[in-house]
């Protein structure tokens, strides 16, 4: 058994099986958004707005903030930790990882929930 | 013939350089590699590679063949392109030559525990398995160590010392599907981190290189799946 601190989830498993749900939700969000895109089209901001403000909408997209936050970061702190070999360097490189995710974070919450 | 060869004696050579050698099959003929680099080693008997069977039972004589791991006595001549590139096997240092140090490979196997765990008392002769328990295992125990899929696995490359590797990780599956191995809540317990067999990225090159046939990246998902049926 090797120890991680850094990873996101308590055992290989669920940071296994958390890379494969948020993608699953990452890509229906997605079909959602072609699928409006295809049938509003011509769109224009009233349409958009109507659409980004509709509440289940909304919740969706809270959804994928929090399934991008989690994939990226599994994905990011493997690719880190096969190829930043220098201690010092990873730690330095995964906090600003994480802070900009923490950003991202906020930052979604009110773009989504703003006027 | 045409051979370009990786020499390597830390004694006497600052760093490691590659070495053409010619061999006239007309004169000394030969059907696999492996009897090729026999030859070339009564030109030059500084040459220095691990072999014994002869016959791709023993997996000694792994190595790096124009660019490709396999075993040299498996290997025939009329298949490769010349002038014929042998390197030791990648990512493992190198004692001499093509001859390899394997400590942090068999370390990984023992990590596994690749032997039977049974906490029940013995039966009197044997521990029977019914012929379908048995085909279990086929596709699992025919590993011969080789080492030529853990050494040609980028995830094995990056984390030598974490990720367990194609060779452990089939071991592992060989006793986690055996009927008669009953610590298979151990066994997943002890893979269960980011890295022992989650480093997998199905790459595939340990598939396209075991010279048995053998499928590691089908082993690894099978330990996975086992993992979420004991954890989901």
């Amino acid at each position: 058994m090797v120890k991680t601190a850094t990873n996101l989830g308590r055992s290989g498993l669920q940071d296994w099986l958390m890379q494969r749900v948020s993608a699953l939700i990452l890509i229906v969000y997605l079909g959602v958004l072609l699928g409006f895109f295809w049938m509003a089209s011509p769109i224009d901001y009233a349409k958009w707005h109507a659409f980004c403000t509709f509440s289940a909408i909304q919740y969706a997209s809270l959804l994928v903030l929090l399934a991008l936050i989690a994939h990226a970061w599994i994905g990011i702190w493997t690719i880190m930790t096969d190829y930043i070999k220098s201690v010092p360097l990873r730690l330095f490189m995964q906090m600003i990882v994480f802070l900009s995710l923490l950003i991202d974070f906020f930052w979604g919450i009110r773009i989504i929930w703003g006027a | 013939m045409k051979f370009s060869i990786y020499r390597y004696n830390p004694e006497v050579d600052e760093k490691p350089y590659m070495k053409d050698y010619e061999l006239d099959l007309k004169q000394t003929p030969a059907a696999m590699l492996l009897e090729a680099l026999k030859l070339l080693k009564i030109q030059d008997e500084t040459l220095s590679f691990r072999r014994s069977c002869g016959e791709g039972v023993c997996g000694s004589d792994g190595m790096n063949i124009n660019g490709r791991n396999g075993l040299a006595c498996i290997t025939p001549l009329a298949s490769l392109k010349e002038p014929v590139v042998i390197r030791p096997l990648p990512g493992m240092p190198v004692i001499r030559d093509l001859i390899v140090d394997l400590t942090n490979f068999y370390k990984q196997y023992e990590k596994v525990k690749p032997y039977l765990q049974n906490s029940q008392p013995p039966p009197a002769k044997e521990r029977l398995q019914s012929p379908e328990e048995r085909a279990k295992l086929d596709g699992l125990y025919e590993c011969i160590l080789c080492g030529c899929c853990s050494s040609s696995c980028p995830s094995y490359w990056w984390n030598p010392d974490k990720f367990v590797g194609p060779a452990a990780a089939l071991q592992s599956a060989r006793f986690l599907h055996d009927s008669r191995d009953d610590a298979t809540q151990e066994r997943l317990g002890q893979l269960d981190d980011a890295y022992s067999v989650f480093r997998c990225r199905s790459v595939m090159s340990c598939v396209d290189v075991c010279p048995k046939g053998l499928n590691p990246t089908k082993a690894i998902a099978d330990i996975r799946d086992k993992m979420i049926k004991d954890e989901t």
